[in-house]
């Protein structure tokens, strides 16, 4: 059974539809007892980072993930859920992350060359790095959305796409995955990725 | 590196698709549902819906159509169509829309655009401009194109972005429906004053259409079309083997 964290942020809707298309039991939650009660955790996420580390906090659900990762339970941070696992983020100020995965989120502004245009919004394609989620993912397209990302996850760095540099598509370490693109808009590549999460 | 994105758009009336389709092995052609599932599974990189209906029994059909679209086809979703205030941009979002469109209603409120940017993002929202020469300089149109708004395109597609239109979506009436090519002249113009995504809209009849496009202005990120691949005259497979001979970069 798959919980998807409830924490404020963002629409729900696509990525639970999308679990439900794969014939997963899938709910949405925020409730520590009810998602405790999932094998598989979704940290969703859309919008700054500030706002949604703080609601993560607010709500009481940053050290429940923190623990639920510890316990070797497959977690899987989507997009700004992702960023969220890292230490430290730098978009408008530092704000401190989960600290899950080693690595701070950093603006892509200044870091890619420019004429290329922020946010990277589209379809590109994954170069597989390591870890066992997206092996099979090598060469597909999925769909990104975002203007700032991973670095220093050396340790973690599963996938990478390229946008003028490398930029961190995926990470993996243990249980802990995270994917900077939305699997669940990602037509077929998108779904396999969570349909594999949903068998480990 | 990032693709080229080719976009149907689907007008829908009273929660049907608007104009005959033409699809083998389709059951329903003018099901929203079915014709956004064949597209998805046949290349389409982005759907958008548009709502043209009057009626609220017509937009209350189309939001419940909008639920089972999101809910079964996980590719992005803009839509578009009757969005005038946040509460519009808010009832499409919760029935999976991703990014939403919004034409006369930025025209009728222009602090529509940074309201719905302020709450969503800017990526969430697309401006879409209806635009035509009138004595030799480009104006924006409302209504579907049937009313001249006596703004400059340049200047109001500048002043959308500046508020936070995350995409912007150029729909030319000048080359709108004569299938004889996208207005490169008007596109380029817009691609000089904006470094958001850029979507060509209106004239595309033929493949090469397509391939002109992005030979020619490589900074338009995506194709639109609607009754070219509707009535099957554009396949998008084919269209998208064509585009990569042509060294033009797409998700096969």
């Amino acid at each position: 059974m798959v919980g998807i964290i409830d924490y404020g942020v963002g629409n729900l809707f696509s990525l639970q539809s999308s679990f439900r298309s794969l014939g997963e039991s899938v709910f949405v939650s925020s409730s520590r007892e009810e998602l405790n009660q999932a094998d598989h955790l979704v940290l969703p996420g859309v919008g700054a980072f500030a706002d949604a580390a703080k609601k993560l906090t607010q709500t009481g659900l940053d050290t429940f993930v923190k623990d639920q990762a510890a316990t070797g339970k497959p977690l899987l941070g989507i997009c700004l859920g992702m960023q969220l696992l890292f230490e430290k983020s730098y978009e408008y100020g530092q704000h401190p992350g989960l600290g899950i995965l080693k690595g701070q989120v950093v603006p892509m502004e200044g870091r890619i060359p420019s004429g290329l245009k922020i946010p990277h919004m589209g379809w590109n394609q994954l170069q597989w790095q390591q870890g066992n989620l997206l092996r099979e993912s090598q060469g597909q397209y999925v769909y990104f959305v975002h203007s700032y990302f991973a670095q220093g996850c050396d340790d973690s760095l599963a996938a990478v796409t390229e946008y003028g540099i490398p930029i961190t598509a995926a990470v993996e370490k243990g249980n802990v995955f995270g994917c900077q693109f939305h699997p669940e808009k990602s037509g077929a590549a998108g779904l396999e990725i969570l349909r594999r999460f949903c068998k480990l | 590196m990032i693709t080229k994105r080719i976009i149907p758009c689907l007008d829908v009336r009273d929660g049907r698709v608007v104009k005959g389709t033409n699809f083998q092995g389709l059951q329903d052609v003018a099901s929203p549902v079915e014709l956004g599932k064949f597209y998805s599974q046949n290349g389409a990189d982005e759907l958008v819906f548009y709502d043209i209906t009057a009626s609220a029994e017509g937009r209350k059909l189309f939001t419940d159509i909008l639920t089972r679209v999101a809910s079964t086809i996980f590719i992005p979703l803009t839509v578009g169509g009757g969005i005038h205030t946040l509460e519009d941009f808010d009832r499409v979002l919760k029935c999976g829309a991703d990014k939403v469109s919004v034409n006369s209603g930025a025209i009728r409120n222009p602090q529509l655009i940074a309201a719905a940017a302020r709450r969503y993002g800017d990526q969430c929202v697309v401006l879409s401009v209806d635009a035509k020469r009138v004595d030799g300089h480009f104006r924006v149109f409302a209504k579907g194109g049937r009313e001249d708004t006596g703004m400059e395109l340049l200047p109001w597609i500048k002043r959308c972005v500046a508020n936070g239109a995350g995409e912007v979506v150029l729909n030319s009436i000048d080359t709108d429906g004569v299938k004889q090519g996208f207005d490169l002249e008007m596109l380029e113009a817009v691609c000089g004053v904006v470094d958001v995504p850029v979507i060509a809209s209106g004239g595309a009849g033929c493949e090469e259409d397509f391939v002109t496009l992005f030979h020619r202005l490589p900074a338009v990120d995506a194709g639109l079309a609607a009754s070219i691949f509707h009535f099957g005259q554009v396949q998008i497979p084919h269209l998208k083997h064509r585009l990569q001979e042509e060294n033009i970069l797409v998700r096969l």
